[in-house]
């Protein structure tokens, strides 16, 4: 069946602000719903509360409202729009929540709007558990066995029956599942059972058998209208059931499965999804099978595009959420062609030939006191993927991409681990857990011991040993000595040049990258860029998408085009997140328009700048200096573009002056500049511009002293930082040496600061746009909260709230002044602090920052793209430059503090919120102005 | 043990290309038209399958080996396919059931192989030069003289292959029901055994060349055609003989892969050899009578030549919607259907079982 043509008009729910579990993935699949729908011709309305997504662009969608995610606002835009149909599956749970809820009110019959996309029924159905355990029953598929015990003897025998501890205990229908959870020893299983029996209101509780330790699989699908399902990819999670899928390393395809497991599985997964609905769209199904068996159990099923279906799309090279689109307006698989292939169906299963692996990224380090075990409640907060051609390579590239000061999977100088911790860390599921097996290896451990303390599937871990065999074999070597074919075995298991350099130094020569890189070059060592084409290379495709190996043939064909390379901000993380992404797909579109083939390198696959036709080329590659070498080596762009990409890319600054490649916009040395504070505030000096009086000190009692000097409280500010890591308000020496101890230990090679504290001062964000003629301030914003919450953490108001006309002028001329005299080209953002009537310069980037895509979603100006053009040449004189912003825009920032019950709320110059909401106000009544107002001061803490 | 510590081989061409690698199996030196397989699982069911008798097969994804072998994913009494080809062979394996390493049951079945080359560039390179015969070699280490063999390999087209690998005498599956289905063997996997047993029919598996007068003795419901190797037009100089007494009977027959191809060479229709050929578990085929469409197991390197068709003889009822190649027909002077793909998979996704399901119901009435 071709599109719907009763349907003209479409909502498409966002999924809101960043939160931990729910990310940047629905700006990507949203994005690709939007896309898709113009396509088609369908005029597209559009709810998101959150700025930083490019969905609620206006390129994205005829109208956009950017309105609190409540049902409140969906009926208000209902009343103005009148939309005939409502796509809910593109904005995560958020998106499925609301629309049920309306539902539940009768809303979408009483205003004749279509539900496509997903059954309503199979909302409610996957959400609670007993509806799905009895569905699953009725179409003969296996769960955990369980039974329902009234008494302590009845849990006791149903014990016994299930084989013993560990089992879990569910209390029947409690709050949550309040009172319920896995008992691993006889004490705890009494005294669990009692309880769950007294907090059950029917004084009942399921005895459930545990699946901790089973293998863990995911599938990915999509179905059309006619009842056709593929699956698009398989998963498999390196971290058995225990691990929320989302804090798992992931691997795809599957690799310990035999066929016959593999089809079992898929057969399973198409009965579900029919068994739930006869929607056409996507759907996520999880499964555990148990280790040594065929016995494989339903854990859940997702019908809506998840973290995983991104993940499967940059897998794969199959655009999911596109296609889940098209599906839901109409067309059937068969109709719609494969996009990549351009000449073959979209109606067939990818085949891969490589080994795509994914590890989350955490933030733990922000919250001292949280418990870092990993459990069934997500605590990633990011994740990066990575492409190889075998799981080592795989691996290795995935560590390089995580950004953890690490340079692939050990072999990179934190050699400082005992027996004692690597098994303490191993007994108990933890991010590192990768890492600590290969430690475990190094430590002489065999696969026996580490599979029975982890359950990890003892393939990955024969794969792992290999590696450490690998590392092993090159300790011994010297750089002159070590064979062509040795060397090329370690590149093809993705060892990296700095771990090679590492090994070769344990014989006493003292090697570095650079060295490994130029004798790898000599013996013609290079890596190829192999493509992902969805189908192993059966048919000839178009799509530019590649990734490195070293391998024979080269598939990357370098163009005559002048070209830019852009580099992406990896992971996401609290403080470098979707905002970056936001600035890099502009960045992208902007040097198309500029004539510029734009090439994008980037290892997150929740990005929107990584969508297979963003860029006109894109790399799957780490953000790693020597993969981001390999590949400006092959493709010799006229330059590169930093100020895109946060800290990340900016920590490679230093490197590509050393190689002299040109760094389009501000010259480096100058964002080095501003980031090196004696030299700043020389400067600042000079152009007699206030900052706080501050020392640098590079140890504990140069600290001490500066901060006597200066007087308390202090800030303490290491550099080259983002989200303000590590950052301290100390209001005595003894607070001052504990950061300062800290710091040394985190940031050992930094020299760090100590400003003066300016209490109860007003904090102002500004961001700019200069040419070097003309100055374009983008926004003044100002804080609710005083100074010392981070910037990333307070509320913030565009335009200023209650500052004088003649302080706004002077912070007009503060940044004018610096941005000449810093010789900025594209952007810069300065944060002020104004005590007193006096104006203070706390810090200059020379970047984009986390609130160019709010600045642009609250004045309509494309803020992005402007300051990329201008780093490309053009010029401000020849852009419209007037906001449309009338009244007020807040910038409300969310944070994970549900997500860390151990931690309390305290708020400090280290950033903590995951994202932020746009919201506009009329007037300062308004309960988004106020509460925030009158809470101001209340979570400041140091 | 690291990589380079293991033995070399050698991958030759027809061409003249030649790839180095890791010796894998059995140490010696084979031969073969070189195919590559998309299937990410699966691997033992396609070495196995006696449809690749004497093909060398370049498997496209990277891992192979990763879950040992056992007897339950043998699609036939021993390996058929006479090399293989890999990215990263995995020496160890990791699967409680599995009684074997690949590397071991390799090695019992005496299959030289090649690991740690680049297989996609060779997939590009078959796909954009046509199949090709190669040769493995893990002992003689001379390039000339292994393009040379390889150039001197016998080609596919016009080689008869399943004579090769059906079964040395009849034997009979026992089944539930009554229908008695009589069944020609030109290198049959075993899974179409089960899926037709399972259904309930008994089975007598006639080796390819069984005298008529002992087929037309065991009185069949239906005769099914199964797969196998070779060019089909070599097969059908001997085969077509009892496909067309089937025929006669007005029994209910089903076709599968050369079995198909046997049933359409008997009505007149001519077979072409492809020019890369489908081999793979992710193909899509649309049923034209239901509009459906459904992911096939696929293993061919000849199809049916869709202009020989006529409309009076058969109709086609499914196509491969990649290339529109002819999938299945129905035929018209007789009631018998057939499929150029695998639905009893093994390896692959089981959405097209539904047509044993068709074949008994056709007995049935």
């Amino acid at each position: 069946m071709p599109r719907r043509d009763d349907i003209h008009k479409i909502l498409i729910i966002g999924s809101g602000p960043i939160v931990i579990g729910q990310a940047c993935e629905f700006d990507y699949s949203g994005s690709q719903a939007c896309r898709s729908l113009q396509e088609e011709g369908y005029e597209i309305v559009l709810i998101n509360s959150n700025p930083a997504t490019i969905m609620t662009d206006p390129i994205m969608a005829d109208a956009v409202y950017m309105l609190p995610m409540t049902t409140d606002s969906i009926r208000e835009i209902v009343a103005i729009e009148n939309p005939d149909a409502v796509l809910p599956t593109m904005g995560g749970q958020t998106g499925l929540n609301l629309c049920r809820d309306l539902e539940k009110e009768n809303f979408w019959k009483e205003n004749v709007i279509k539900i496509i996309g997903v059954d309503i029924d199979a909302v409610e159905l996957t959400e609670d558990r007993q509806l799905f355990r009895d569905k699953m029953e009725e179409i003969g598929i296996e769960q955990c066995k369980s039974r329902t015990a009234k008494s302590l003897l009845d849990a006791k025998e149903i014990k016994e029956e299930l084989g013993g501890l560990p089992i879990v205990i569910r209390p029947s229908f409690t709050m949550g599942g309040a009172g319920g959870g896995i008992v691993w020893n006889e004490d705890e299983f009494e005294r669990k059972v009692l309880r769950g029996l007294e907090m059950s209101p029917v004084h009942q509780v399921l005895i459930e058998e545990s699946i901790f330790g089973w293998k863990e699989y995911e599938l990915e699908l999509l179905r059309d209208a006619n009842d056709n399902v593929i699956i698009i990819c398989s998963i498999e999670n390196m971290d058995p059931m225990g691990v929320h899928t989302g804090d798992s390393v992931t691997v795809a395809p599957t690799q310990t499965l035999s066929d016959k497991q593999l089809q079992h599985m898929r057969d399973a997964a198409i009965k579900m999804m029919r068994s739930i609905g006869t929607f056409a769209g996507g759907c996520n199904v999880q499964f555990a099978m148990e280790p040594g068996t065929d016995r494989l159990v339903a854990i859940e099923i997702n019908p809506r595009v998840s973290r995983s279906s991104a993940l499967a799309s940059k897998a794969t090279g199959y655009p999911i959420a596109k296609v889940a689109t098209k599906l839901a307006v109409g067309y059937t698989l068969d109709e719609l062609k494969n996009q990549i292939t351009g000449t073959t169906s979209a109606c067939f299963e990818p085949s891969i030939d490589y080994v795509v692996c994914k590890i989350p990224r955490f933030n733990f380090d922000k919250f001292p006191g949280v418990d870092e075990e990993l459990s069934t409640q997500m605590k990633a907060v990011g994740e990066v993927m990575s492409i190889g051609r075998n799981f080592p390579e795989a691996l290795n590239k995935a560590w390089q991409s995580l950004e953890v000061g690490r340079d692939g999977l050990g072999a990179d100088g934190y050699e400082e681990f005992d027996r004692k911790t690597v098994r303490e860390r191993l007994l108990k599921p933890y991010w590192d857990r990768s890492m600590q097996i290969r430690n475990a290896f190094k430590l002489g451990a065999s696969i026996e011991e580490i599979a029975d303390i982890t359950k990890v599937d003892p393939w990955f871990l024969q794969q792992i040993r290999y590696m450490v065999s690998l590392e092993n074999r090159t300790e011994g070597q010297a750089l002159k000595e070590i064979s062509k074919e040795d060397f090329f075995e370690l590149k093809q298991a993705g060892f990296s040049d700095s771990q090679i350099a590492f090994l070769l130094s344990k014989s006493g020569e003292k090697v570095d990258d650079k060295k490994v890189r130029d004798r790898r070059k000599e013996l013609g060592l290079t890596p190829s860029f192999k493509m992902v084409d969805t189908c192993a290379a059966e048919f000839p495709a178009k799509t530019p998408y590649y990734y490195s190996a070293y391998e024979g043939e080269n598939e990357s064909e370098i163009t005559d085009n002048k070209k830019v390379l852009i580099l992406g901000s990896g992971p996401n993380r609290i403080g470098q997140g979707i905002e970056f992404d936001y600035s890099c797909t502009h960045a992208v579109l902007a040097a198309k328009e500029m004539g510029y083939e734009a090439i994008m390198v980037n290892c997150n696959p929740e990005t929107v700048s990584t969508d297979f036709d963003f860029a006109d080329k894109l790399y799957f590659e780490p953000v790693y200096w020597e993969r981001v070498l390999d590949i400006i080596e092959h493709e010799k762009p006229e330059g590169v573009i930093l100020q895109v990409g946060g800290q990340t890319a900016l920590k490679l600054g230093k490197r590509f002056v050393e190689e002299g490649i040109n760094i389009y916009g501000t010259a480096f040395e100058m964002i080095d500049f501003a980031e090196d504070r004696g030299e700043f505030s020389k400067f600042l000096k000079k152009l007699d511009i206030p900052f706080p009086e501050y020392g640098t000190a590079r140890e504990v009692e140069e600290a001490v002293k500066i901060a006597d000097r200066i007087g308390y409280p202090v800030l303490i500010r290491p550099s080259y930082v983002l989200g303000g890591q590590g950052m301290r308000i100390a209001v005595k020496e003894e607070e001052l040496r504990k950061y300062v101890a800290n710091i040394l230990k985190t940031h050992p090679e930094n020299a760090f600061l100590i400003d003066k504290y300016l209490e109860h001062a007003i904090e102002v964000d500004v961001d700019s746009v200069y040419d070097g003629e003309q100055l374009h301030i983008s926004g003044i914003m100002q804080h609710i909260e005083p100074a010392g919450v981070h910037s990333g953490d307070s509320t913030a108001v565009l335009p200023p709230y209650s500052l004088s006309d003649e302080i706004i002028k002077t912070i007009e001329d503060h940044q004018e002044k610096i941005a000449k005299n810093m010789k900025i080209l594209g952007f810069l953002n300065v944060q002020y602090a104004v005590k007193d009537d006096k104006v203070y310069v706390l810090e200059a980037n020379p970047r984009t920052t986390r609130t160019i895509p709010f600045l642009a979603k609250a004045t309509q100006r494309p803020e992005a793209a402007i300051g990329v053009k201008v780093m490309l040449g053009a010029k401000l004189k020849d852009f419209d430059l007037e906001s449309k912003l009338e009244n007020w825009a807040i910038k409300e920032p969310v944070f994970p503090f549900d997500k860390f019950p151990e931690v309390k709320k305290e708020l400090g110059p280290e950033m903590k919120s995951t994202g932020e909401s746009i919201y506009f106000a009329k007037d300062f009544n308004d309960e988004h102005f106020k509460k925030p107002y009158e809470f101001k001061s209340l979570y400041l803490s140091k | 043990m690291s990589l380079n510590e293991r033995k070399k081989a050698i991958l030759a061409l027809s061409d003249g290309t030649v790839v180095h690698g890791k010796a894998v199996g059995y140490e010696g030196i084979t031969g073969g038209e070189l195919c590559f397989n998309t299937s990410m699982t699966g691997y033992q069911e396609i070495f196995t399958d006696p449809s690749y008798y004497g093909q060398l097969m370049m498997m496209t994804y990277p891992h192979i080996g990763n879950y040992g072998t056992q007897p339950r994913d043998d699609e036939a009494r021993k390996v058929m396919v006479a090399g293989i080809i890999c990215r990263a062979f995995s020496h160890e394996y990791s699967n409680t059931m599995a009684d074997r390493s690949l590397q071991e049951y390799l090695e019992d079945n005496e299959i030289t192989g090649i690991s740690g080359v680049d297989t996609r560039k060779l997939v590009r390179h078959v796909r954009e030069e046509g199949v090709m015969n190669a040769v493995i070699s893990s002992t003689e280490m001379d390039e000339e003289k292994l393009i040379q063999m390889a150039k001197n390999w016998d080609d596919m087209e016009g080689l008869e292959l399943a004579s090769k690998v059906t079964s040395s005498e009849a034997q009979t599956v026992n089944g539930a029901d009554d229908f008695r289905v009589a069944t020609f063997d030109y290198g049959i996997k075993q899974n179409i055994i089960n899926n037709l047993n399972k259904r309930g029919c008994t089975l007598r598996i006639f080796p390819a060349k069984t005298p008529l007068e002992e087929i037309k003795a065991w009185k069949a419901d239906g005769y099914f055609f199964s797969n196998g190797p070779g060019d089909p037009t070599a097969t059908a100089e001997y085969a077509l003989e009892a496909v067309n007494y089937a025929k006669e009977t007005g029994k209910p027959m089903f076709g599968i892969c050369l079995g198909h191809q046997l049933m359409a060479l008997s009505e007149g229709l001519k077979t072409t050899k492809m020019f890369v050929g489908h081999r793979g578990a992710n193909q899509p085929v649309k049923n034209l009578e239901t509009g459906l469409v459904e992911i096939s197991t696929q293993n061919h390197g000849f199809a049916v030549d869709e202009d020989s068709l006529d409309e009076k003889i058969a109709e086609v009822t499914h196509i491969n919607l990649n290339d529109g190649t002819i999938e299945g027909l129905k035929f018209k002077n007789f009631p018998g259907f057939s499929v150029q793909y695998h639905p009893e998979a093994s390896p692959g996704p089981h959405d097209s079982a539904y047509l044993f399901d068709q074949f008994i119901n056709m007995m049935k009435k």
